[in-house]
């Protein structure tokens, strides 16, 4: 069955005609050409497919394309400023917090998400909010100090 | 996977309607449905999306001092809910262990109680503090039954087709009463427990054990209360002595198998372990010192 599903994506409003058993991820990727988000294992154990739907951090592996219809999505293309990188991604480049950049659209987003939140988080929270985002480079520390330093005020994109 | 129609009813009589349709099954946050879907584990034709019927997303206080928890309430809802989360703590922090941030966005506490998996994080306070499920049917009935009687094997439940839970209702949290529900994982986050154990323990004014309630995960094919456990305690005066022997005589009640997370020997040790910590964390919770 095919549907037509009607969403905000970064802003802008978006149409797709999709099949009903397709997801989030792959009306993202394959319907609007927004690559930037993540397959990885596609049953949500991982958080390479992250983005920010009505604000909240959901996997996009595990939302039915029926299920955006009317929400605002956020993915990895719609977090800079034209040119202008978010702070969280300046970070993770300055602090050398990503490797392979497979997990780091789903690990932005996730830190996005907490900043939004939780404007000063500790490193327990930082290593909570980013516990759903599997990166098998970086070992992860370099990546909470990133997040640390953007939440300190430390960067400046 | 097979075709699928996506419904999204906006009230519950709509939805109980369609989900009494062959091959139709319910989707709150869709954690569990959307990849047993995908990989086969599970069949549908019609997914019944309930996240648009108001009344499954409401967080109310019900005339008895309880709570009613729609079922469509995300675990991210309910701990935004200020008063909820200061009254229930410890049944929040049970469903904070279930998957990560991103799927407490999403994931309910009815789907982790109606997903039936044994392991299932959120069940054993549901149960231990004597949640009621509220059931509408496609005849129209709604009904109430408890929270242990939803699962009867791993993933199935006793729920009839076109059965839908609308809600799940918390009593009112009785005086001198605490929870805690521990659970083993090698890894602290992102992992399935090998063994839990939720308690609820309710002090008399005498400083006896009035009432306790133990009940396990995943060392059954469905929670298990822990009876005998609950039996020895009962108005008896709380200590580290006799914290161990209900331990014990929980890890008797428990039915585990072996598998590639842990043997039954493993999962019975850390029965008696869990539940021995968890009486411990309640008793210091309500100001008591173990001699």
């Amino acid at each position: 069955m095919k549907t037509v599903v009607t969403c905000e994506v970064n802003g802008e409003p978006r149409e797709a005609l999709a099949d009903s058993r397709e997801t989030l991820l792959e009306v993202l990727r394959d319907r609007l050409g927004l690559t930037g988000t993540k397959e990885g294992c596609g049953n949500g154990n991982c958080g390479a497919c992250t983005v920010l739907m009505n604000g909240d951090p959901v996997c996009a592996c595990l939302v039915l394309a029926g299920e955006a219809e009317g929400c605002r999505i956020t993915t990895i293309e719609g977090v800079a400023t034209g040119n202008t990188l978010h702070p969280v991604q300046a970070a993770l480049i300055t602090h050398g917090g990503t490797q392979c950049g497979f997990c780091t659209p789903g690990i932005v987003l996730s830190a996005v998400a907490l900043l939004e939140r939780t404007p000063h988080p500790d490193e327990h929270a930082i290593r909570h909010a980013i516990a759903g985002n599997i990166c098998r480079c970086t070992g992860y520390d370099k990546i909470v100090e990133a997040i640390a330093a953007v939440a300190a005020g430390k960067v400046t994109p | 996977m097979q075709e699928l129609h996506y419904e999204r009813p906006t009230d519950v009589a709509d939805a109980v309607a369609l989900l009494a349709r062959d091959g139709a099954r319910a989707l709150a946050g869709g954690t569990d449905l959307i990849p047993q879907l995908r990989e086969g584990r599970r069949a549908a034709n019609c997914i019944v999306d309930l996240k648009h019927v108001p009344e499954l997303n409401e967080i109310t206080r019900t005339s008895n001092g309880g709570w009613r928890i729609g079922g469509a309430v995300s675990i991210a809802k309910l701990g935004a809910h200020a008063e909820f989360a200061a009254e229930h703590a410890a049944l929040l922090a049970s469903a904070r262990l279930i998957g990560s941030l991103q799927i407490q966005s999403r994931a309910t506490l009815a789907g982790n109680l109606c997903n039936a998996a044994p392991s299932a994080d959120a069940v054993p306070l549901l149960v231990a503090m004597g949640a009621i499920v509220e059931i509408a049917s496609a005849d129209g009935a709604c009904s109430r039954t408890g929270a242990l009687s939803i699962a009867n094997g791993p993933g199935r439940t006793s729920l009839a087709p076109g059965d839908l839970v609308t809600a799940l209702l918390l009593p009112a949290v009785e005086p001198r009463t605490a929870a805690r529900y521990l659970r083993f994982t090698p890894r602290r986050e992102m992992d399935i427990a090998i063994a839990g154990s939720g308690v609820v323990l309710k002090l008399g004014d005498d400083g006896v054990i009035q009432n306790a309630d133990i009940v396990l995960a995943s060392v059954a094919p469905v929670p298990v209360r822990a009876k005998n456990a609950e039996m020895l305690l009962i108005r008896q005066k709380p200590s580290a002595q006799l914290f161990s022997a209900a331990g014990a005589a929980a890890a008797a009640q428990a039915r585990p198998i072996s598998d590639t997370r842990g043997s039954a020997d493993y999962r019975r040790e850390l029965v008696a372990v869990l539940t021995r910590r968890a009486l411990a964390d309640c008793a210091r919770q309500l100001g008591v010192s173990l001699s």
